[in-house]
């Protein structure tokens, strides 16, 4: 009996226990602990492809991945043994293939996407219902027309054939650092292959390279009998998604972007003046890998404190109008360690339904943001949130729980100064009743 | 009824009487204790039903914590985000009355749980109850119906529908705290004495800590002053007894956090400031008119009374000046549904929807009191023979308790003490009649002055025999204080002992009219204690079958024999072992106090059913499609949903029974959700028939999900029909965990989408909005068909 009241007792009223709910999924398949070292499945229509696109892969292998090169059609393809992916990346350069090799399937690409790894996809004007379908997935429409590729015949980029004028000489760039480098991309990039267009409402797709508002996209092989159902800046070239568990996938509408040809061609736009002994692809096509395998614009934060001004430790519930202290630390990967984020526009939230607090975060350039306000006039459950969501950058959103509490009764003030008057009435009213009474009683 | 009747010396048979009265109240406390324990050798030792598990949950914090950490008390596991001021919104006598329970059981060594104390509390009080009932009837009919009151009351159904082992609710002791402050009053008021006074103010402010029910107190009392004054029985001991409760007791109530100013703010307690105001206009009269001349004092009554009306009348029209502008009068929803029993129903959803708030039915009259509900006419028949203060006030107390036990049916709690009071009265007067005339047959003419003088007359007589005493002595010359007691002592002594010669040759007359053959008093009585066996049969039954089921846990025999439903804890087990500590479960409300109490988990809403807009958001989330429930509920930071159905096995208050109750409280903050959008012509179902609102209802989705699987056309026994819509899948919601029975239902809201997916091939997706435009389109058309050919 004693002990069954104990334990009810100890059961009972965890109401001051806080715990920290970081609200992203921890899955990156960014381990920080193995930022090198990383495996990466590349799919292949066809072996040659190895050594067409060689600089590309090179590039990959020279900042520390390892490249398992396959078939796309190889039976012995897995990229997952007793439930623990064998990968970190998938790189799919293989745009006709219908079906995969193995356990490799469509959902399997998806849930290799989905448990946080990461997706390079490459597409071409005979991509298969299988290559278009994960774009799909990923919130990316290529054009429904099989046959179509993209042509511009102001864009374009001077070659010798005349009038083909489906090689693009693309300049519309993304305009992020994160996601592309510091380093301006100067020439233009080269691209030969279909567009897709991405859903608007779509929050986590982005175009990075798109087309010229003179470019559609049609079968250049018949007549052009209807409008062109993409046209326009609508088309993109090369997109980037970062789904909600902050796995990249780029998806590219053309193969050859990649290749070594073009990266070493030097590329003339029609109508510029300037030509570019070398094309911008090969930049383009690393800063963007860079990008895709968190070596940019990865960041963490962590170590959410909060307490009192003036104490050090967390306490487990406020009071209204206290003084409080918030801090929180924020990293990025730099690619081989983690250096200090630094922004001016880490906010924090102080939150219950709505946020009562808003607050812009100083920071110590190590890393570390803070700041300091006052609890509002309101009790409940609060909450502090960091929702910190920038172009190109993994999407932080933290949140601690931290109730507040109103005054307890002991403290508020013992005597208001407006209130002596009615002080006076009760007191001076108790001292006439009593002289009163022994007047009344004892004057006979 | 207890006296002998054969004595040597009256004080003899006094010390017997006494003891015999003793000895008898001591069996009714343990028959009013022990008939309340059917409930822990049917089921088990646990807390019943919903709000007991919060009482139960507040007196835990309050032994672990203390009484100040509890009266601060800010509880962050309910109303998520709002959270509770538990200690601001709570009535804490009865958390302190078990608190204090296990520091005695403590100190004196006995190792109870905490549990076990709360289980025990009612049965304990309802002990009491009946003695503060034996005391209350001795004051108002003597000890004989005293006696008789107790006993009934002590197996009363409707006081123990409140009050089993395990119904650990602020009724199980406020009904002894209502009991005993009315026993002071009229203590108070036959003693006229300042000691009873103080101890009633306190009796009510234990009450004001108890229960919100005092409010009944503070207006019958009131009243009954008011009466006293109208049929001209004013008294100094009547000022006594009022005066200081008043004052005392407003100061007290305004202590009690959850009361605070409201004891002089709410149109609740202004009957009783004015009642107070009169009281002391009247106390002056009679004292002016004591020490004034006839004619002087006709001169200042014109002179008083047309200056005093005026003055009344601009204070009157002040006050309702100052009660008008407030929008609700100034009156709290719940009383102003007592005033006008439609309020509520109008105007007041939240209140309308919980049964124990609706208007009785005739049947349940005799359930809960039973032939009590007949003897109540005989009793305030004896109570107007001879008329006192004290039965005045019983009469008038069973006439308003059986108003409001009209208007709600929980209130019919209130009226059951009335009824064992005035049957107490009712049967205690027939015995004495009816032995009085056998006993008048057996020995003789001769004795009969002897047997008028036995005690239950005698103190019957006194009570009214002191009041016309005091009140003319009121009217003398006021000596000084002393004096005054010495002589009124005298007086009182000389006066009584005449007075009740004279009454007994009055009563001995009028009995001697009275007395019934031998034969027909014999029956009398054999009839009236075959009533009481009925009675006690009736209760017996009661307290065994229908009211001790605990609700958390359901049981049914059918063949095989006992089959028990334990789904409830089932549920709530797995949410405590299988969810975070900081996980928020949404239910309706009526789930929030058990799951908080029994999973420890964060609720959105619970059975304190303060904040109408929550209450309605939650409604909404479960009147709405899945996404936009989804939406609201990630919007509140829930991760759990949780719907109780029954069915599978026939459970029929389950969230499908309550559901257009939701839908009616969600529509009344949101007018989005409409009714009707419910209901196909006016009905309310869930089969085929359904409205395509209602069979997409997050709340249709989450009960019926699966259904189908287990029987294969998905039949409901509850509603006895086949369902709507039976092969459905949820996007926004998994189901997590359902019990045994399927009694409870766990959903766990789906994470948002890791990706957005693109459009699929634009022409088809075209021509299927088309075709589903076209569906919609017919299905609209045979809708209005469907009407117009019903119509």
């Amino acid at each position: 009996m004693e002990a069954a009241a104990q334990k009810t007792l100890t059961i009972s009223l965890f109401m001051t226990l806080i715990s920290i709910s970081i609200l992203p999924l921890l899955t990156f398949s960014f381990n920080p602990d193995e930022p090198t070292n990383r495996q990466i499945l590349v799919l292949l229509d066809d072996l040659s492809l190895r050594s067409s696109h060689s600089i590309y892969f090179s590039s990959l292998q020279s900042r520390g991945f390892n490249l398992d090169f396959k078939l796309a059609l190889d039976p012995t393809i897995s990229v997952k043994r007793y439930g623990q992916y064998l990968y970190d990346g998938l790189i799919l350069f293989s745009p006709s293939t219908d079906r995969f090799g193995g356990s490799l399937d469509l959902e399997g690409v998806l849930d290799f996407v989905d448990s946080g790894h990461d997706l390079i996809l490459a597409a071409d004007s005979n991509a298969s219902d299988l290559i278009r379908n994960i774009a799909t997935e990923c919130g990316v429409d290529f054009d429904e027309d099989t046959s179509a590729v993209v042509i511009d015949h102001t864009g374009y980029a001077v070659s010798e054939t005349e009038g083909d004028h489906s090689l693009i000489a693309a300049d519309d760039f993304i305009k992020s650092d994160v996601i592309l480098g510091s380093k301006t991309i100067e020439a233009p990039v080269l691209f030969k292959g279909i567009g897709h267009s991405l859903n608007p409402e779509n929050s986590l797709v982005l175009k990075v390279l798109s087309a010229s508002s003179s470019a559609y996209s049609t079968n250049p092989a018949s007549k052009l009998s209807s409008p062109p159902s993409l046209t326009g800046t609508g088309i993109s070239l090369v997109s980037v998604v970062q789904a909600r568990n902050n796995a990249r996938i780029m998806i590219s509408g053309s193969l050859d972007m990649f290749s070594n040809r073009l990266f070493r061609s030097g590329v003339e736009k029609s109508g510029s003046l300037k030509k570019h002994g070398k094309s911008g692809n090969q930049q383009f096509a690393t800063e963007i890998s860079k990008w895709v395998f968190h070596e940019r614009g990865h960041l963490k934060a962590g170590n959410l404190k909060h307490n009192k001004v003036g104490e050090t430790g967390e306490p487990a519930i406020y009071r209204i109008n206290d003084d409080l202290e918030f801090s929180v630390e924020i990293f990025e990967w730099s690619g081989a360690s983690w250096v200090p984020y630094v922004a001016d526009d880490v906010q924090v939230q102080f939150y219950m339904m709505s946020p009562y607090v808003l607050k812009t975060l100083s920071t110590n350039q190590k890393g570390l943001y803070y700041t300091s306000f006052k609890v509002p006039d309101v009790y409940g459950v609060f909450q502090f949130k960091v929702e910190y969501q920038r172009l190109g950058y993994t999407t932080l959103s933290l949140s601690k729980q931290s109730p507040v509490r109103p005054f307890k009764h002991n403290e508020y003030e013992r005597f208001i100064t407006t209130a002596f008057p009615y002080y006076g009435a009760s007191f001076s009213t108790m001292i006439g009743f009593f002289i009163f009474s022994i007047v009344y009683l004892y004057n006979k | 009824m207890s006296e002998p009747e054969t004595s040597q010396s009256t004080a003899l048979r006094h010390a017997f009487g006494n003891v015999l009265s003793f000895f008898i109240l001591l069996l009714i406390g343990v028959l009013a204790f022990s008939i309340r324990l059917f409930s822990v050798i049917k089921y088990e030792s646990v807390i019943h039903e919903f709000d007991p598990y919060f009482n139960y949950r507040v007196t835990q914090f309050l032994i672990k914590n203390g009484v100040y950490d509890f009266w601060n008390w800010f509880d962050d596991r309910t109303w998520y985000p709002l959270g509770r001021v538990i200690g601001g919104t709570v009535y804490p006598g009865l958390t302190l009355t078990a608190g204090a329970l296990w520091r005695i059981f403590h100190s004196l060594n006995i190792p109870l749980s905490v549990e076990t104390v709360c289980v025990f509390t009612a049965p304990i009080f309802s002990a009491f109850a009946s003695w503060a009932a034996y005391l209350l009837t001795k004051e108002v009919k003597g000890t004989g119906a005293g006696l008789t009151a107790a006993v009934l009351l002590s197996m009363v159904p409707s006081y123990i529908s409140r009050s089993v082992a395990g119904s650990y609710d602020n009724e199980a002791v406020a009904i002894f705290a209502l009991i005993f402050t009315f026993y002071l009053y009229i203590k108070t008021l036959n003693t006229g004495s300042l000691f009873y006074a103080t101890l009633n103010a306190i009796a009510y402010f234990y009450m004001v800590c108890s229960w919100g029910g005092y409010t009944f107190i503070i207006n019958l009392i009131p009243m009954h002053v008011l009466l006293c004054i109208v049929t001209g029985r004013y008294s100094p001991r009547l000022y006594i007894a009022y005066a200081p409760l008043v004052v005392l007791g407003t100061l007290l109530a305004s202590l009690v956090p959850v009361v605070g100013f409201n004891a002089v703010m709410t149109s609740e307690h202004f009957a009783s400031f004015l009642v107070f105001i009169i009281i002391h206009v009247v106390a002056l009269v009679y004292y002016i008119k004591g020490i004034l001349t006839p004619q002087m004092f006709k001169v200042a009554v014109t002179l008083v009374v047309s200056v005093g009306l005026i003055v009344c009348c601009a204070a009157l029209a002040v006050l309702i000046a100052l009660v008008a502008s407030s929008p609700t009068k100034g009156w709290s929803g719940r009383s102003l549904s007592l005033l006008d029993p439609t309020y509520a129903s109008k105007y007041i959803p939240i209140i309308a929807s919980v049964s124990e708030h609706q208007p009785p039915t005739w049947p349940s009259y005799f359930m809960d009191i039973n032939v009590l509900a007949f003897l109540v006419p005989a009793g305030i028949i004896a109570c107007f023979m001879p008329l006192s203060d004290a039965s005045t006030f019983a009469v008038l107390y069973i006439v308003t308790s059986v108003y409001f036990s009209g208007v709600m049916v929980r209130l019919m709690l209130v009226l059951a003490p009335a009824a064992c009071i005035m049957s107490g009265i009712a049967l205690s007067e027939a015995f004495d009649v009816f032995t009085r005339s056998i006993k008048f047959q057996l020995l003789g003419a001769t004795q009969s002055p002897q047997v008028n003088k036995a005690g239950d007359t005698n103190s019957v007589a006194k009570n009214d025999v002191v009041k016309t005493e005091i009140s003319e002595d009121s009217l003398k010359e006021r000596p000084s204080r002393k004096n005054k007691k010495k002589e009124k002592e005298n007086i009182e002594k000389a006066s009584s002992v005449s007075r009740i010669e004279k009454a007994s040759l009055v009563s001995r007359i009028e009995k001697r009219l009275l007395v019934l053959p031998l034969e027909a008093s014999v029956v009398a009585i054999l009839l009236l204690v075959l009533l009481g066996a009925f009675y006690v049969v009736h209760c017996v039954w009661a307290a065994a079958e229908a009211y001790s089921a605990p609700s958390i846990v359901l049981t049914t025999r059918s063949n095989n024999g006992l089959h028990v439903f334990d789904d409830f804890r089932e549920a709530y087990a797995w949410l405590s072992h299988n969810t975070e500590v900081d996980d928020k479960v949404a239910s309706w409300w009526d789930y929030g106090y058990q799951t908080t109490a029994m999973a420890n988990r964060t609720v959105i809403v619970d059975n304190n059913t303060w904040n109408n807009t929550h209450i309605a958001t939650v409604g909404t989330a479960m009147s709405s499609p899945e996404k936009a429930a989804w939406e609201i509920f990630n919007s509140l930071d829930v991760k759990y949903v949780l719907v109780v159905f029954g069915g599978f096995v026939g459970y029929p208050s389950d969230d499908i029974n309550k559901f257009l109750w939701m839908v009616r409280i969600g529509g009344g903050v949101f007018p989005h959700i409409k009714e009707p959008d419910y209901l196909r012509d006016g009905q309310y179902r869930i089969d085929s028939q359904a409205t395509p609102t209602m069979l997409n209802s997050l709340m249709y989705k989450l009960s019926y999900y699966r259904f189908v699987e287990t029987d294969g056309r998905g039949f409901d026994r509850v509603r006895n029909t086949e369902i709507g819509k039976k092969h459905f899948k949820l996007t926004h919601f998994e189901e997590v965990f359902t019990t045994h029975h399927w009694m409870v239902r766990l959903y766990k809201l789906k994470p948002p989408r890791n990706r957005i997916r693109g459009k699929t091939k634009k022409s088809k997706s075209v021509s299927g909005s088309i075709i589903n435009q076209l569906c919609h389109a017919v299905h609209v058309y045979y809708c209005e068909t469907c009407s117009v050919t019903l119509t």
